[in-house]
């Protein structure tokens, strides 16, 4: 009987060998969820940021790059601190400091490493960066923040800052992380995909305290952070620079343009801000402080304000006018006060002096020759007909739309079609002398100072513009730019009919902007002073400069600050010779353009 | 001594060769679960684990040179007193010893130390095959069943004491050498069947579906017989102690002490507690099932280098094995124990004297026993026991013990020539 047993004792030993590899065979070869909680047990995915673009100015000049800070981290279980007093003495901390600091990254993990000292400058670390190596425990973590050399273009730059929940969710491309940074406003914004490089990972092993073992695979799987692309932007930094300075303490704008190119030389918008304030661990603090201020500083006028253009809107109307073929530069038109009020200027005019003079009842008349063409016998039809036909003519000006800047958040501002007056009273019961308002640049239409700046180009280039545009190469190179702003795009006017009003706007500056004068320079320009129901009257004008060979296209839009011979003309003027000549010979004019006391 | 007592060529080698294989395929893997890429020491570095055990490894090959170089008779004739020595060493080590994560296992100064325990299964084995191997010793009569488990049962209790469930269930273990030697067939039949109820029972959680399927049986039994009614009386009975078993063993279970407790529950369901007692289990299989079929590699593994798995070189050892070489891996190491059990029963079969051959069974008992619970409990199919894979898990005690047993019956295997038959 026992014979057999031997044996069964021999089938029991396969049995069991068949179970335990059955089981093995079904954890480890069948089931592939075993290998996945290994993985997330043991190995840690580390995203290595990129290096962020930098910008430079139209000169080559920085005004954005990385700041690197330093954090000094300690891992309680290697620290090792030697002598107390020498400790304290090299790294510049008092004892509570060690204490505390060296309590608190205990009681966070005794393995892992947390901050013992924050932010140390540059010149802090060069010193101790020798002596580390005799304190184990201690080490250097380099995080990198947006700087600014110069604390100017804050609006044109933009910010960066943590990324929305609402971003998150919109962002297609599944790029983005919590906590990941991306342009929030600015060329920042608009060129971030540009600017932020792509990120790189690192795979490292972690023991079951999380302590780091060395990369996984010897870094077989890592992929290296490549760093974002240096934009070449076409600020001029002087020019902002000082641009900033004249604004300082007014409310308003000024847009300065190449002509030739569209590329935007400088762009202030005032109240402005030290964009250094709105970097690192300091930005959500800034920005709810700036946030709050009542003069809103972050609101970015240039392209988001818009303003009644007021009288230099005339020059436009004249251009439509000559090329309509309903003015000629011989066309007289009294100045009769009872259609709108005027100065006092010699009357008639014809063309070329109601440009000089700014006359507003040449205007009014000379809107209506524009308007009222007898298409229709009918005066409401014809005047219809005659506001559409016109409004197709003015968008071609650049108004009426948003340009298509290089920046978010840029608004289009407004001329009125026909639909616009039917809505607000009937249909076909309005007339000219309902929107007569448009003939002076009042009214319903609202330009923002990009768009006016982009009217100066215009004038200046004879008829066409490029979109104005922030950028000018990306790495160097000019042909990587967006193509948009590589468009030339034409109003419409025969570069003829430009000749005249040029020769005008170089007069216009003897009749109502003397201050904007200057010797050697030919600047041609216009006024306008945009009436404010609220208050002072805005001060407006626009320019371009020389007038041969135009280098530079100017708006400047000061709020509250009256008549636009004065604080816009003079700003103008400054402006174009600090660009053109780099030195101001005009001390007094810049005295009193900083001191800003414009109504008396 | 005569010269032929060590005769080499009666030595049976497979058996030798697979024990080196194994050692050394063990003192590799202890080299891989303490291996510190950032570290990178040597295999024969003394400081790290793998150092101590080659220590461990050429104190085994003095000791089997001194058990190949005793007499063969020598073992028959100390059995009695050696299994004496080592009851008073089990009634000594609770005295002496240093308490190890809150059992007394151990009898030693400094760093070195004795389990008791572990020593003690080749002298219980040496007793056992001593007082069975008398011709009339006949294990199908119960005064003999009752002596045969006396002898087992000492040291049991005295390990249980201690306290070391774990050990002292290897004991039981010897129930395969009992059935060998013709315990009848009915206890294991009653033994597997109670075995597989406590299973169920623990494993289903709602003890009615357990008892309605009894019910089912009892009554196909009954309608299946001859219906007399002490049978259907007596089917009854069965079916009902068998139900109050079941449900008396929750409350058996909620009695144990709450580590044991837990790791009877965590069987049936590991993520029941993943960071408390299911953490050696759930991480255990995590590091097997991650080595798929080939494995990661040698010290490739991240599971076991980095302390995911706790005692991962000695009861845990399998996981490194299982995780870097995969079940390729496992299956060699698994078919080199298969291997060595049935060389064993061949070895224990072609033994002249009854003595020889009990003390056979009793080291493929206890080698069986080990090789199976503990790969079964690192990939979830047994509680977690603390018991060693023979000649691979980390640790003095365990691979001497182990050595010992194995080398006697290699010794008196090799001197099968110069016994008298003495067959029962």
């Amino acid at each position: 009987m026992n014979d057999q047993r031997p044996v069964v004792i021999i089938i029991f030993v396969f049995l069991i060998a068949v179970v335990l590899l059955t089981k093995l065979f079904m954890i480890q070869v069948m089931d592939d969820s075993f290998l996945k909680r290994a993985e997330r047990n043991a190995i840690q995915r580390v995203v290595d940021h990129p290096y962020r673009g930098l910008v430079y100015d139209r000169n080559g000049k920085l005004l954005v790059y990385n700041n690197p800070i330093f954090d000094l981290m300690i891992v309680p279980k290697e620290f090792e601190m030697g002598d107390t007093t020498r400790f304290l003495e090299l790294f510049g901390i008092t004892k509570e400091h060690l204490i505390e600091s060296y309590q608190a990254a205990r009681k966070y993990s005794y393995v892992k490493p947390s901050t013992f000292i924050k932010q140390i400058s540059t010149n802090e670390f060069a010193r101790i960066q020798d002596f580390l190596i005799d304190y184990p425990g201690l080490f250097i973590m380099t995080r990198s923040v947006r700087s600014y050399p110069e604390p100017v273009a804050a609006h044109a730059l933009g910010y960066i800052g943590e990324i929305s929940g609402r971003q998150l969710e919109r962002d297609s491309s599944g790029y983005y992380v919590q906590g990941d940074y991306v342009g929030l406003s600015g060329m920042e914004r608009f060129y971030e995909d540009e600017m932020r490089g792509k990120k790189g990972v690192k795979y490292k092993m972690v023991n079951v305290r999380g302590v780091d073992k060395g990369p996984f695979k010897d870094g077989e799987y890592d992929t290296a952070s490549v760093a974002g692309h240096n934009i070449n932007s076409s600020i001029d930094m002087e020019l902002q620079k000082y641009g900033e300075l004249l604004m300082m303490g007014k409310t308003g704008s000024v847009v300065a343009i190449e002509p030739k190119t569209g590329e935007i030389l400088s762009m202030i918008s005032a109240p402005f801000y030290d964009p250094n304030t709105l970097t690192g661990s300091e930005f959500s603090k800034s920005y709810t402080a700036l946030n709050a201020l009542e003069t809103k500083p972050l609101f970015n006028r240039p392209i988001m304000a818009t303003y009644p253009p007021g009288s230099i809107f005339k020059i436009v109307q004249s251009l439509i006018g000559l090329q309509e073929g309903v003015l000629t530069p011989e066309t007289t038109f009294a100045c009769n006060k009872s259609l709108v009020a005027c100065h006092n200027h010699p009357s008639p005019l014809n063309l070329f002096g109601a440009i000089r003079n700014s006359c507003n009842p040449y205007y009014h008349q000379a809107f209506r020759q524009i308007i009222n063409q007898e298409v229709s016998s009918n005066t409401y039809k014809d005047t219809e007909i005659g506001l559409n036909a016109w409004r197709d003519n003015v968008l071609k000006f650049g108004l009426g739309g948003t340009l298509g800047i290089d920046m978010p958040n840029e608004k289009g501002g407004d001329v009125p079609s026909s639909k616009y007056y039917d809505h607000f009273y009937g249909n076909g019961r309005w007339k000219y002398s309902t929107i007569y308002s448009l003939s002076i640049g009042q009214g319903e239409l609202l330009v923002t100072p990009i768009q006016m700046a982009n009217l100066a180009a215009i004038f200046a280039n004879k008829g066409y513009y490029y979109t104005p545009h922030l950028i000018r190469a990306i790495d160097g190179d000019k042909s990587q730019i967006p193509q948009q702003y590589l468009t030339k795009h034409e109003v419409g006017v025969d570069a003829h009919h430009f000749d005249m009003v040029q020769d005008a706007m170089v007069q216009a500056l003897y009749g109502t902007a003397q201050r904007a004068i200057m010797k050697d320079i030919q600047i041609a320009g216009k006024t306008g002073t945009a009436q404010n129901p609220h208050g002072e009257d805005h001060s407006v004008f626009i320019a371009f400069a020389p007038k041969e060979n135009p280098q530079i296209a100017i708006a400047v839009y000061v709020e509250n600050a009256g008549w636009g011979g004065r604080a816009a003309a003079s700003t103008a003027s400054l402006m174009i010779e600090k660009y053109l000549r780099d030195s101001i010979s005009r001390p007094d004019l810049e005295k009193y353009v900083i001191a800003g006391n414009f109504i008396y | 001594m005569r010269e032929t007592d060590i005769n080499i060529n009666r030595v049976d080698w497979i058996t030798v060769m697979i024990y080196f294989a194994l050692v050394m395929v063990g003192w590799f893997n202890i080299y891989a679960a303490v291996y510190d890429g950032q570290v990178d020491k040597s295999i024969f570095d003394f400081s790290i684990n793998s150092g101590k055990q080659l220590v461990w490894i050429g104190t085994a090959m003095a000791i089997i040179i001194v058990i190949m170089a005793a007499d063969y008779r020598l073992f028959e004739n100390l059995a009695i007193p050696i299994y004496l020595v080592f009851l008073v060493l089990l009634l000594l080590t609770p005295i002496l010893g240093k308490a190890v994560n809150g059992q007394v296992l151990a009898i030693g100064v400094g760093s070195f130390r004795i389990q008791a325990g572990e020593f003690a299964k080749f002298a219980t084995a040496l007793a056992l095959a001593k007082f069975m191997e008398r011709p009339t010793f006949d294990l199908s009569k119960t005064q003999y069943q009752l002596r045969a488990f006396a002898v087992l049962l000492v040291p049991v209790i005295l390990i249980i004491l201690q306290p070391d469930t774990g050990t002292a269930m290897v004991y039981f273990s010897m129930l395969i050498m009992f059935y060998r030697e013709g315990l009848p067939q009915k206890y294991f039949v009653l033994g597997i069947s109670l075995i597989a109820l406590v299973l169920l029972a623990l494993g289903i959680e709602n003890n009615l579906y357990l008892a309605g399927a009894i019910v089912v049986i009892v009554v196909i039994l009954i309608l299946m017989g001859k219906k007399t009614p002490q049978q259907i009386i007596a089917f009854s009975v069965i079916g009902i102690a068998v139900i109050a078993f079941t449900y008396s063993l929750d409350f058996v279970v909620s009695k144990l002490p709450e580590h044991q407790q837990n790791r009877i529950m965590v069987l049936f369901n590991p993520d029941l507690d993943p960071l408390g007692a299911g953490w050696n289990v759930t991480q255990s299989k995590i590091a097997i099932g991650s080595g798929g079929l080939a494995g990661k590699g040698y010290l490739q593994g991240t599971q076991t280098k980095f302390d995911f798995v706790p005692e991962q070189h000695t009861d845990f050892i399998f996981c490194t094995l299982g995780e870097e070489f995969g079940w390729l891996g496992s299956f060699i190491v698994i078919a080199l124990f298969v291997t060595l059990l049935t060389r064993l029963v061949i070895m224990a079969e072609r033994q002249k004297n009854r003595f020889s051959r009990i003390y056979g069974y009793c080291v493929i008992s206890i080698l069986m026993f080990h090789f199976m619970i503990n790969i079964a409990m690192t990939i979830g199919l047994f509680p977690v026991v603390g018991i060693p894979l023979p000649f691979f898990s980390y640790g003095g005690s365990s691979l001497w013990s182990f050595t010992i047993l194995l080398f006697i019956f290699i010794k008196m295997d090799s001197s099968r020539a110069l016994q008298l038959g003495r067959m029962g």
